[in-house]
């Protein structure tokens, strides 16, 4: 068993690759460089292609409002405004709905039922984009507006819901509603209330159940546990899931371009018609861009894609810390 | 959590996945035992779980009387009109009624339950409702166009705005949209498996920044990865829009999505598998072909599938890059190729009612497709990596018992069937192949090792 006449020396435990695994892992590694490959490439030429642009602009670039590149004015203030209003419209209607569906799939309803909603849920966060853009421009459009207007009636006091021309008298015809940030917001906050249900329900599912036992056993009600219990351990998931809406919402482009219409300055009415995001420009202008128009639309899309990023990058960091957490504790 | 009924804890159901199968009967004596409930009286059951008739009744009036309150203002009280305005006074009127009819026999705390419960459901009906009526909307509104069967054999090609419906159809959109996932699948299948595989079985410090570029690029909004293979291959190579450059760009968008969601699935595997394949002899590669991948099987089939429904609805990146056209056209190199979210696109945007009809019928088709892909996708999927159909549990259970009898026949051992059973390695798939062999050779099937002892190994 033993060789007792060769010296000790001492052997190596780590084993020679087999021809078979020296191969299997060089094709791996390669496939893994060949995707951070694609993905730089998309970054790289995005921000070399958009230098271009952002060279003559420079500073400019954030705080103006017209989109001319041929004259070399050009900024997205405008238009940065625009995809973050519709954003919030968005958040505004998707966050409550997201919300109560994620804690009465989660709390109320059981068995059957459940996975039943859970699949629904996840059907629908796979429902192409086009089909809420075709919802909303031949059925929301014409039926929100009575809605809209009455708001604007009545609520006209508040600044933001005010629907007024230039010379600040109020406006009542139903054209000055037609294609508002409001009804483009309310058919993104619907694109994107899947995925943040199927965020927050998953968080919510994870509370502890020794938690939710014990504030049922001090006495609890059903609400009063969710609210000690569940929405507590949940909090990162409910931050997380709505950043991730966010995300989804900011670069949502064909539902936002078959209903706005267009314009290059700040509109702080939500309800009246015209606004713009980053997405619908490069939609609407990539067709008869020169270079240069190109290389500003890059810009444009860089800066989208910077946003989208540092808000995924927030919302996952928030869902796992809190994923962390709620097997801890 | 939920409360066991007397009757399953003293009875045991015999075969059941629960119990364990190596607990012989003699030694209950010494196990411990549960007081018979030989006379002892036991009542009806009670349901813990159904709503008492009060609480019946609480809903139900509130939901007459707000109607009622309703019906009176908009009719005769106030000149308020408009359905919306309905609903809304409605549903407030039903809440208040729900709070006053409640606080009659409950204290603050159940009030305060039973109204937010109200408006969880709430929550849920609206969101539900609206939901299934956008895509009930596309399909109801898509029934004009969809029976005429020219509508799936014929192009645009002869027809005009004004051409009526049976003149016409997508074929051509069809046939895109097919050739540009085909391309876009036989990239992302590929490159994506393997890159989920190198940052589960590989690791290190390349593969977390691999993870974390996957990660970031899950956030490119689709618009920019269009614009990119704009600028990048149709005005630096092609110089023009093709189906190849639309599959490009839905490559860009869905390979993130495979590679996130098949690490989810490759990092669900036990790692008591892989171990026992290692321990066995077997190399890194045989590991992962051979254990890794087939326990992972349904859950990366579901990332494909759900990746693909993801692709073939986009619509912003094809947009920028294949073109449109009204001709059928199968070459992805050369001319513009549409797919069916661009053509539902351009349908829409013209004012002819029949158009807009097409557009809805080829919506119709696309949200049909992403249904049939996604039923797909749940029917193989659903199962956690290893969890077996009962078909398979049943075949495993099979050549397990084959196994047995053809190792009883070769040791001559008269030990109990139980005893053997547990000493039995896991079954070799092509057992007839290998009868001198006891352990397992390469390739082996590793299923039964994480398969619940199954009744039918069990029974003498």
């Amino acid at each position: 068993m033993t060789r007792t006449d060769a010296p000790p020396v001492r052997r190596s435990l780590v084993s020679a690759p087999s021809r078979s695994d020296s191969a299997f892992t060089a094709v791996t590694l390669t496939a893994g460089a060949t995707t951070v490959g694609i993905m730089l490439a998309v970054g790289l030429f995005l921000s070399i292609r958009a230098s271009d642009a952002l060279k003559v602009s420079e500073f400019s670039f954030l705080v103006e409002q017209q989109w001319s590149p041929e004259t070399h004015v050009f900024g997205i203030a405008a238009i940065l405004f625009g995809t973050f209003n519709v954003a919030i419209v968005a958040m505004g209607v998707a966050v409550p709905l997201a919300l109560g569906t994620a804690l009465l799939i989660s709390e109320v309803v059981t068995g059957r039922l459940r996975s039943a909603l859970v699949s629904l849920v996840d059907l629908m966060a796979a429902v192409p984009s086009v089909v809420y853009g075709l919802w909303g421009l031949f059925f929301l459009q014409a039926n929100v507006i009575p809605v809209a207007q009455w708001i604007s009636t009545y609520f006209g006091w508040i600044p933001f819901l005010r629907v007024s021309d230039a010379a600040g008298l109020p406006l009542s015809e139903a054209s000055a509603f037609t294609s508002s940030a409001f009804i483009a917001g309310i058919v993104v906050g619907l694109m994107v209330v899947p995925t943040q249900t199927s965020v927050m329900q998953e968080a919510f599912s994870q509370a502890p159940i020794g938690e939710r036992e014990g504030a049922l056993a001090l006495g609890s009600t059903r609400w009063g546990m969710i609210r000690t219990v569940v929405i507590p351990f949940g909090k990162g998931g409910i931050i997380g899931g709505t950043m991730l809406g966010l995300g989804r919402a900011l670069g949502e482009t064909i539902a936002v371009y078959m209903i706005i219409s267009p314009i290059f300055t700040i509109n702080w009415q939500v309800l009246k018609t015209g606004t713009n995001s980053v997405s619908a420009l490069i939609a609407l202008r990539y067709g008869e861009a020169s270079d240069f128009g190109l290389s500003a639309l890059m810009a444009a899309g860089l800066v989208l894609f910077l946003i989208t990023l540092a808000v995924n990058f927030t919302a996952s960091s928030i869902v796992a810390r809190s994923r962390s957490g709620a097997e801890t504790g | 959590m939920s409360i066991i009924s007397d009757e399953t804890t003293l009875h045991p159901r015999v075969g059941g996945e629960v119990d364990a199968p190596d607990e012989p009967d003699d030694l209950s004596g010494l196990a411990t035992s549960i007081p018979s409930v030989e006379g002892v009286e036991t009542g009806p059951r009670r349901n813990l779980r159904k709503a008492t008739l009060d609480e019946k009744f609480n809903l139900f009036g509130a939901a007459v009387a707000s109607i009622a309150l309703t019906a009176l203002l908009f009719g005769w009280f106030t000149p308020l009109t408009g359905i919306v305005g309905w609903v809304v006074v409605a549903f407030l009127s039903f809440i208040g009624f729900y709070i006053l009819l409640v606080s009659l026999r409950s204290d603050a705390q159940e009030v305060k339950d039973r109204i937010m419960t109200a408006l969880l459901v709430s929550a849920g009906i609206i969101l539900f409702s609206a939901l299934v009526f956008v895509v009930a909307f596309a399909l109801i509104r898509g029934k004009d166009a969809l029976p005429n069967l020219n509508f799936f054999t014929e192009t645009m090609q002869l027809a005009g705005p004004l051409d009526p419906l049976s003149v016409g159809g997508i074929f051509h959109a069809i046939v895109g949209s097919l050739i540009q996932i085909s391309i876009a699948l036989a990239i992302t299948i590929p490159l994506g498996i393997t890159t989920a595989v190198f940052l589960n079985e590989i690791g290190g410090r390349f593969a977390r920044f691999v993870r974390t570029i996957a990660d970031a690029m899950t956030a490119l909004p689709s618009i920019v990865a269009g614009l990119f293979v704009y600028a990048a291959i149709i005005q630096l190579i092609t110089h023009q829009r093709s189906g190849f450059a639309a599959a490009m760009a839905i490559t860009v968008m869905m390979l993130p999505i495979v590679i996130r969601a098949s690490d989810v699935v490759l990092r669900l595997v036990p790692g008591n598998l892989r171990e026992a394949s290692y321990a066995l002899g077997s190399t890194r590669w045989s590991t992962v072909w051979h254990v890794v991948l087939p326990t992972a099987r349904s859950g990366l089939v579901t990332a494909v599938i759900l990746g693909t429904a993801r692709g073939i609805g986009e619509t912003s990146p094809v947009l920028l890059t294949s073109g449109i056209t009204s001709v059928l056209n199968v070459n992805p190199f050369s001319g513009p190729m549409i797919s069916l979210p661009l053509q539902v696109f351009d349908f829409v945007k013209s004012p002819e009612p029949n158009m807009i009809a097409r557009g809805f019928g080829t919506a119709a088709v696309l949200l049909l497709l992403v249904l049939t892909l996604f039923t797909i996708a749940r029917v193989f999927g659903g199962r956690g990596p290893g969890q077996l159909t009962d078909r398979q549990r049943r075949r495993v259970a099979g050549q397990s018992a084959d196994d047995l009898k053809r190792m009883a026949r070769l040791t001559n051992v008269t030990t109990p069937v139980a005893a053997t059973v547990i000493a039995t390695p896991p079954a070799p798939e092509n057992a007839a192949e290998h009868r001198e062999s006891s352990e397992p050779p390469e390739g082996t099937q590793l299923f039964p090792a994480i398969d619940p002892p199954h009744p039918e190994e069990t029974s003498p």
